[in-house]
């Protein structure tokens, strides 16, 4: 965990724009800057343009116009060689998973692990544990292709997770499991949240941002932010 | 190399099954080449060093009243002519007496044949590290000094030296294009393989992977692939040379120098799996390397 001091900003947008291609603009004039440490929900109807904020987010995506600060670094005059360290303070938990459907869950949950060349040791250690965390101890050998969507999505989830990043970047984690353990996930993300990780949940799930109603909300609405709170 | 970790599917794309082919082909055909030209590199030195050594010029006598004084004058501009080549160490006209001297156990000694008009010969010691185009210097020769020619079968011997070098570069050239083909098909594998697997390149590249932690496992996979089929191809060339050696020493008869490699021809034949494995390996990284640098 690196020392940050609460408060301070560790993802800002100024008046950012996106297009795809030569489409329409489906970001406009995006502005908000995330403290250090928060939680919020990402929230705004289908196609509004949450999975496409996410994007920028975890530098998937270059915007098209506008400034995009993370980790106090400009991504734009950022070198390219850099980028590797800065992606790896982020986890995201894909819409679509994005699971690699040839590897074990075991082997997919190692993968941050590997990337960085965490020796295997280490790995054999830590990965079992938190698949355990999130209810597929039994299931470490298990291809995406055998497990259901909710197991899926907790693969995903613990992937996300594994490399204790400093930005976590959910887009609809509960949205294939049902209540109980759309529960346990969010304690999960709880806990990590209180050992200092800042937390964005993309969702649509109302019932869930009321029910954690103390997390303050980013709202979108036709590729605007609406309301920040 | 063998047994480093692997996140990409790599053994089960098609690559996997017609670059092994490839490369056994040109490893085979670069074997072909390269102990041709070991082959004639051989032969050339030792044809090189028949003609090195000493060559003679003859200079027909001339006619006319003053036949001997033109004659003469002849074998000085020869003299002259061979004094100033480059790798020429001593040029030596013999004198009539000479000639006849050396002409005698074969005319005799009379009157008759010390009035007879005699070719006159010049001696020409070269040196032997010297590469001379006698060639060359025989046209030069025989264009400027009337009734001056070098001895016919050293020239004879050094154009067919020119011929082996020339066949000596040929081979080198088609080494190289040996090399481009089996890179160009190299690359094309790689893109490929990387369309194929396009989505989950993006995923390592959105965990934070290098660019060279997935380049290093397309060149990994090309150099097992290239080592693999450049290992048969030179098993298949072994016996197709074996052949052509054979073949080549019943033609001998004594005219050519026996045909044979150097021990460098054998290292270098045994190194060409290992060269496509590796030009294969590099240009695996290298492609993969250009195509991730447009990623964002
Ligand atoms: N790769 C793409 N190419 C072109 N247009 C895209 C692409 N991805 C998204 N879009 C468009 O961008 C807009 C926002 O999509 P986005 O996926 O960000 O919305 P979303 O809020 O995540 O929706 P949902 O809640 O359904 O996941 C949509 O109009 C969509 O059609
Ligand atoms: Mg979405």
């Amino acid at each position: 965990m690196r020392h940050r001091p609460r408060g301070e900003n560790i993802i800002r947008f100024d008046s950012v724009g996106l297009r795809y291609g030569l489409g329409p603009e489906v970001l406009r004039d995006v502005t908000f800057a995330l403290p250090s440490g928060s939680f919020h929900f990402l929230t705004g109807p289908s196609g509004a343009g949450k999975s496409s904020l996410l994007r920028l987010m975890y530098l998937g995506l270059r915007p098209t116009r506008g400034r995009v600060v993370l980790f106090d670094r400009d991504i734009a005059t950022t070198r390219r060689y850099e980028l590797p360290a800065l992606r790896r303070r982020i986890g995201v938990v894909f819409q679509e998973f994005r699971l690699l459907d040839h590897l074990t869950a075991l082997d997919n949950v190692a993968l941050p692990l590997r990337v960085r060349g965490v020796r295997e040791s280490e790995i054999r250690k830590h990965v079992p544990e938190l698949l355990s965390w999130v209810g597929l101890a039994d299931q470490l050998g298990a291809k995406p292709s055998t497990l259901s969507g909710g197991q899926k999505q907790r693969v995903a989830i613990a992937r996300a997770v594994i490399g204790r990043p400093d930005l976590l970047l959910a887009d609809e984690p509960t949205g294939n499991v049902d209540d109980h353990i759309a529960m346990r996930l969010m304690y999960l993300f709880e806990e990590l949240n209180k050992l200092g990780t800042t937390i964005v949940v993309a969702t649509h799930n109302e019932s869930l941002v009321s029910r954690f109603s103390h997390n303050p909300r980013l709202h979108l609405e036709h590729g605007q932010v609406t309301r920040v709170n | 190399m063998f047994g480093r970790h692997s996140d990409l599917p790599l053994a089960g794309d098609a690559t996997s099954r017609f670059l092994p082919w490839l490369v056994a082909l040109m490893v085979f055909l670069a074997a072909m080449a390269v102990s041709g030209a070991f082959a004639v590199d051989e032969v050339m030195s030792r044809w090189d060093h028949d003609v090195s050594g000493t060559v003679t010029v003859q200079v027909l006598p001339a006619g006319g009243d003053r036949a001997e004084a033109a004659t003469e004058d002849r074998v000085r501009q020869a003299v002259d002519l061979m004094r100033l080549v480059p790798g020429v160490l001593a040029v030596r006209a013999m004198d009539k007496a000479r000639t006849l001297a050396l002409l005698e156990p074969w005319l005799g000694g009379t009157d008759v044949v010390r009035d007879l008009p005699l070719p006159r010969l010049i001696d020409v010691t070269i040196d032997p590290d010297a590469r001379i185009d006698l060639a060359e210097i025989a046209d030069r020769l025989s264009r400027t000094v009337p009734g001056a020619s070098l001895d016919d079968h050293r020239v004879w011997l050094s154009r067919l030296v020119n011929l082996s070098r020339t066949m000596e570069w040929l081979a080198i050239v088609v080494v190289g294009l040996i090399g481009l083909v089996t890179s160009a098909t190299v690359v094309y594998a790689t893109r490929t393989g990387m369309a194929v697997h396009h989505d989950i390149i993006e995923v390592l590249h959105l965990i934070g992977a290098h660019d060279d932690y997935i380049a290093r496992q397309f060149a990994d996979r090309a150099f097992v692939l290239g080592l693999g089929g450049g290992l048969f191809g030179l098993a298949m060339a072994v016996p197709a040379l074996s052949a052509l050696g054979w073949a080549a020493r019943r033609l001998e008869g004594g005219f050519l120098p026996s045909i044979g490699m150097p021990i460098a021809g054998y290292v270098v034949l045994g190194l060409l799996p290992v060269l496509a494995a590796g030009l294969a390996m590099l240009t695996a990284r290298l492609t993969v390397h250009g195509a991730l640098a447009r990623m964002p």
